[in-house]
């Protein structure tokens, strides 16, 4: 008889179980930035609390049903001398009951569960800091993530707008107002939120409050073509004072200083790269079609997250960035090796 | 105390009788081109149904081994997106649904007491238009690619502007020639249900799989015409420059969505319930008692069939859809749980004071009631919307359908193989390699799709052909490449060890003597009152049904109807061990004497339905309908020619 | 043994012309089962092709209700014009309506004329119903090009999409059954009958319903409704 035995190939099974739940809290304790069980914020949170009541609902259920099981198979055994058992139909009364008994399950499922979507979709709920939320609006494209800020406004009266990383105050409703000119991606940064798609001719939206400064990792969660698997943004979120500065600063045009940074400046113009990127103080660079690279410099990772923003991953990106995103729509323009030295030289300084 | 019919008598074999009227007898690969008989496109069904099986695991074994380690190069991105794509493609339709549809054709006729099914030639177009069309997507691979738009296939990223090549046409039109394939199945299968049963087999007297079969196929008729229509905007779009899902022109990409989830919604009904019916006609078998609370199990199938067109949008929890329609599907999906919570009761129900016997086909049954509890709960926590805000698009949603699919319907299939497999071939598959299949199978299954569990809430979101090292995906013990998606891979290499291991023990019975018996199981249903294989035309006479699992009534009514009783009381070494009922008159001995002798009937004298080529042409023409879309419309034009000459010929030929 | 097109039906008559023999009457033949060698009397008393046809209409049902679905998803919301109110013209297909709606009323004079076994007015209102189709077809033919020279085009607008497409698909329904209702017309003509014809007609006259009655759901709900 093949079922679990003293010995055998039952016991052997069991003790790979055993290894591999070991292996899992093991594993459990590494730092996971994308965890979707370690809230950072109030609508975070909201989740987290609905998840630890249906998890051990489903984990009790689990017990039950696979412990019933396994009674059933070891106790209903054949063994000689048993041919043929009572030959039952059934019972209405059971029928009855277990039908009952999970529906009641399920209402005390459901009703927290309509609660916390009421509650995380309706309306945002009043900033702690007594502010509106301050609305920012991302954008999907192929393959990284456009931020405007509605609420801060450069000289030209055009709004701030970014790449990549989301920088946002602490203790104030952030309201994102989501969508796509292209394919569907989705947003998710996962321990600040649940994720949303964004859509063309759609707007989604998500809200939340963090709560403490620090940084916060997300990844596009829809299929959207070729690298997909590339598309990651950061969250950084400040206290409200250093975000008011990072506004300031962010607001105004970064120039380049040194020599070799207005050779960069240069380089920017001659091998086209104004044609699709746009900065703020780079009269030739108006391009809409690749992110806004005004005050590069301070991001802390390029080519939608996937890098460091080191000088040495982004002269590998310039050179060709089809070795690092094979398929993205930024081309290899053949920069010289001198170019590439002054350009990153010029993004850089852009703080 | 089993009473046991006694085989044809030897006088006339079989093999040498004219099976097929006044038209000389086909031989070789023309008799298999033409056959209209359902037991020979069942076998046709499951093997190239098993071939796709392998070409779809190949494509997941080259998945794994990308995602093995961090910064994987086994596969390009471009040909990973292919992979992935194709992996679904084909285990959905050129897998599960085929290898069900070969149960359908074999066993349903056999258990509801009929000749063939109601359309047989309308049943081999189905298997040609199936076999068709999977080698059409397949060739894809030598035009421009294969698909890479997902098997679900998002708009705008399957429109031109997105996905220019003619990949994605490939997998439009192959799937509109599948569908075909499938509805011409699904009505034949429901006609053949409704109007071919036995005397006296009323609706719930029927075995639960040819149940399960039924309303399958109700399934299927309700549910294609939406991605037809929804496949067919597509193509107006890529083609002729409608604007559907275009939205600069105000064109709204939800539309797909809705459309595609309200077939595929009721389309993983389909893909589960036939799995279902299996393990419901083999947990009684091998716990030697009656299925417990069968009108129950019935009510359930029926009610899951009906609430599953009401649960679509939970795929699309995370569209905005707004909080009034996300609480209503969320509602539904958990009512769904329900009936199902209902079906996996009643599994239970029928083992509990069973005498159960642990062969290779139980294995696969229990394996599918365990496995496929945890993906309905799994499931169930996708329903509660907030949590599915993180689950959807991650590898929890992985880890959940392949517990359903694999757990449940892969399991289920192959224990449905594994039963039925002496009735098909004749022979017996080997017990011991059997039983060792299964729990490599099992294992690796475990090992590949229970860490996703634990990917998913570390946030790990599904369909990227990579992933860095600091992602928390991976770096155990300070290694950058041992992680849970290592673990996985060491799992799905193990399940192949499994599926090797079935095959070989698939080959070496097929090698082997053809001496099963017609009962090796001491089974319940009517097809195992046949020899094993059946004679071509199935009965002899048409069996006079009286009660539910009509051949354990007929094996263990002792004397009593010969004494003219409507009940009987089974008795086991003195104890009373149950009820038999007969619900209606009764015919006399006499009769029974006669059916006895019926299987002295000289096969010459049963006259078949002849076999036909117009079936295959007409499979052929629809295929070269939809290859000129790609190729040039003269194609077009010849396969609809070809197809109005097949159906022309098939109106008018005659059947003898 | 032979189950659907068996040409020479009736199931309980003797089997012929293939060299296996007559067939012995058998206490066999009893209500318990079917003679060896013929078609079960069917289960639910229907016959299964017409069975099949209600289920491929069920079918049918779900995929115009699709279609429908979309064109009324996407009324009000196409970005350019022109608008069903500036380019209908409701009297004319009132009138178009009215004619297919006459179709199905002759197509039951043509099922009552078969069932009293009357070739001769089988063939006239089974033509008189394929003409009446090709009316309706000829009538939608010059409205569409009407509308393409009003500039509605197929990838002109949402409109433009999911009008054409809803139609042209009616369109192609009518015309598969006028192709039907003469070649059934032509069966009768050259008098190589069957017993089961009152069958196909009432097959054919379901068909021919069904697609009728979209048509009034579609009139309804893209020219009539506002």
């Amino acid at each position: 008889m093949p079922f679990p035995r003293a010995s055998g190939i039952g016991r052997k099974l069991v003790l790979l179980g055993l290894g591999v739940a070991l292996l899992a809290l093991l594993s459990g304790c590494a730092n996971v930035p994308h965890s979707t069980v370690m809230p950072k914020t109030d609508a975070a949170r909201k989740i987290q609390d609905l998840y630890v009541l249906v998890f051990w609902l489903a984990a009790f259920v689990f017990v039950g049903t696979q412990g019933g099981l396994l009674y059933v198979l070891w106790r209903y055994r054949a063994r000689p001398g048993h041919e043929l058992p009572e030959q039952t139909h059934g019972n209405t009364t059971l029928e009855i009951g277990w039908t009952i008994a999970p529906a009641v399950i399920l209402v005390f499922m459901a009703v927290p569960t309509i609660q916390t979507i009421f509650a995380l979709e309706s309306a945002p709920p009043p900033s702690p800091d007594g502010n509106p939320p301050l609305v920012i609006e991302v954008i999907g494209k192929q393959w990284w993530w456009e931020f405007k800020y509605p609420e801060s406004r450069l000289a030209s009266g055009q709004p701030l707008t970014t790449a990549n990383e989301l920088v946002i105050p602490t203790g104030r409703t952030v309201y994102l107002s989501i969508s796509s000119d292209n394919v569907i991606h989705s947003f998710w940064v996962q321990q600040l939120t649940g994720k949303i798609d964004a859509m063309p001719n759609h707007e989604t939206r998500l809200w939340f409050t963090a709560e403490e400064p620090g940084q916060y990792f997300g990844q596009c969660a829809e299929y959207c073509g070729i690298q997909h698997a590339q598309m990651r943004m950061n969250v950084i979120a400040m206290t409200p004072t250093d975000y008011q500065a990072w506004v300031a600063r962010s607001t105004k045009p970064a120039e380049a200083v040194t020599d070799i940074a207005k050779e960069g400046q240069e380089a920017f113009g001659t091998n086209g790269c104004a044609g699709c990127h746009a900065i703020e103080g780079n009269p030739t660079a108006v391009g809409k079609t690749g992110p806004d690279l005004s005050h590069f410099g301070s991001r802390t990772t390029l080519a939608a997250g996937i890098l460091q923003n080191t000088p040495e991953n982004l002269a590998a990106w310039i050179e060709n960035p089809q070795t690092i995103k094979p398929g993205n729509i930024m081309q290899n323009l053949h920069v010289r090796p001198r170019d590439v030295e002054a350009l990153v030289a010029y993004l850089h300084s852009l703080k | 105390m089993a009473v046991t019919l006694p085989r044809p008598a030897p006088a006339a074999p079989v093999q040498a009788a004219p099976e097929y009227g006044a038209l000389p007898a086909y031989r070789g690969i023309v008799s298999w081109l033409t056959t209209i008989d359902h037991k020979r496109i069942g076998i046709l069904y499951g093997s190239t149904a098993f071939i796709f099986f392998l070409l779809g695991g190949i494509e997941a074994l080259m998945i794994r081994m990308q995602l093995a380690t961090p910064n994987g190069t086994f596969v390009s991105p471009d040909a990973y997106n292919q992979l992935f794509t194709m992996h679904g493609t084909t285990m959905i339709f050129l897998f599960v649904m085929p290898m069900s549809v070969a149960f359908f054709n074999y066993i349903v006729p056999l258990q509801i007491g009929a000749p063939d099914v109601a359309f047989p030639r309308l049943n081999a177009f189905s298997y040609w238009t199936f076999l068709f069309g999977g080698i059409f997507i397949n060739l894809s691979y030598f035009v421009d690619g294969m698909p890479d738009g997902g098997w679900f296939g998002y708009a705008p990223l399957s429109s031109i502007q997105y996905s220019p090549s003619h990949r994605l046409d490939f997998w439009m039109l192959g799937l509109q020639i599948l569908g075909v394939a499938s509805l011409a199945g699904a009505f034949n299968f429901m006609v053949t249900i409704i109007n071919l049963r036995a005397p006296g087999m009323s609706l719930m007297r029927m075995p639960i799989f040819t149940w399960n079969t039924l309303i399958t196929s109700f399934l299927l008729v309700f549910a294609f015409p939406a991605i037809t229509v929804a496949l067919l905007l597509l193509m107006f779009d890529r083609m002729f420059g409608t604007n559907f899902y275009y939205a600069p022109n105000g064109g709204d990409p939800l539309l797909w969505q809705h459309l595609f989830w309200i077939f595929g919604h009721p389309e993983v009904y389909i893909l589960i319930l036939p799995a279902m019916g299996m393990v419901s006609e083999i947990l009684p078998v091998f716990s030697r008692k009656p299925l417990f609370g069968y009108p129950f199990v019935v009510y359930a199938t029926v009610a899951i069939g009906f609430i599953g067109f009401g649960v679509w949008s939970h795929h699309m929890f995370t569209t905005g859809l707004g909080p009034i329609a996300n609480s209503f599907f969320a509602a539904s999906t958990m009512l769904i749980a329900v009936p199902t919570g209902v079906k996996i009761f009643n599994w239970m129900g029928t083992m509990w004071g069973g005498s159960i016997r642990f062969t290779t086909p139980m294995l696969y049954a229990i394996g599918f009631v365990s496995m496929f509890t945890i993906g309905g709960l799994s499931g169930v926590m996708h329903a509660v919307v907030p949590i599915d805000m993180h689950h959807q698009d991650s590898y929890f949603v992985v880890a959940h359908f392949h517990y359903v699919l694999f757990g449940g319907a892969f399991f289920g299939l192959m224990g449905g193989l594994s039963f039925w497999w002496p009735k098909v071939t004749g022979t017996m598959l080997d017990e011991k390699l059997g039983k060792i299949a299964f729990w490599f199978t099992f294992t690796g299954f475990n090992l590949t799709f229970g860490p996703m569990h634990f990917l998913g809430v570390d946030g790990m979101p599904r369909r990227v052909y990579t992933y860095g090292i600091n992602q928390g995906w991976t770096g155990w013990f300070g290694l950058n490449w041992l992680g849970w998606n290592f673990v996985i891979t060491i799992g799905a290499i193990t399940i192949m060890i499994g599926t090797l291991i079935f095959m070989y023990t698939a080959f070496k019975a097929l090698r082997g003597p053809k001496d099963a018996p017609n009962d090796p199981w001491d089974a319940a249903t009517l097809e195992w009152s046949l020899p094993s294989p059946p004679p071509v035309y199935n009965f002899a006479v048409a069996p006079v049904v009286r009660s539910r699992d009509a051949y354990w009534a007929w094996k263990r009514r002792p004397q009593a109807v010969e004494a003219g009783d409507t009940e009987a009381t089974l008795t086991v070494a003195g104890h009373t061990v149950g009820h038999v009922e007969f619900e209606e008159e009764q015919p006399s001995e006499e009769y029974f004497a006669q059916e006895r002798n019926a299987y002295h009937i000289n096969p010459s004298s049963m006259h078949m339905p002849n076999p036909s080529f117009f079936p295959i042409i007409a499979a052929f023409g629809l295929t070269l309908m939809g290859a000129g879309m790609i190729f040039g419309y003269a194609l077009t034009v010849a396969g609809f020619l070809y197809l109005i000459v097949a159906i022309g010929g098939w109106a008018l030929e005659s059947t003898g | 043994m032979s189950i659907a097109h068996d040409v020479h039906s009736a199931p309980a008559a003797a089997h012929d012309g293939d060299g296996h023999g007559e067939h012995t009457p058998s206490v066999l033949d009893g209500k318990w089962s079917a003679p060896v060698g013929h078609a079960l009397p069917t289960s639910t008393g229907l016959d299964n092709r017409k069975l099949l046809m209600w289920l491929f209409l069920a079918s049918d049902c779900m995929f115009f209700g699709a279609l429908i679905g979309t064109f009324m998803v996407y009324k009000g919301r196409s970005l350019v014009g022109p608008t069903p109110h500036e380019i209908f013209d409701i009297p004319y297909t009132s009138v178009s309506a009215f004619v297919l709606l006459m179709s199905s009323l002759t197509m039951v004079l043509a099922l009552a004329a078969i069932q009293r076994n009357d070739q001769v007015r089988l063939r006239i209102w089974l033509i008189t119903t394929a003409l009446l189709g090709m009316v309706f077809i000829g009538g939608q033919y010059y409205e569409f090009t009407v509308f393409y020279h009003e500039g509605l085009t197929l990838g002109h607008s949402l409109f433009g999409s999911s009008f054409f497409t809803l139609t042209g698909f009616h369109g192609a329904h009518v015309t598969i059954g006028i192709f039907w209702l003469l070649y059934m017309t032509a069966v009768s003509w050259t008098g190589r009958l069957n017993s089961e014809q009152p069958l196909f007609i009432e097959i054919a006259g379901l068909y021919w319903h069904f697609v009728d009655i979209v048509w009034i759901v579609i009139f309804t709900v893209v020219y009539l409704l506002p």
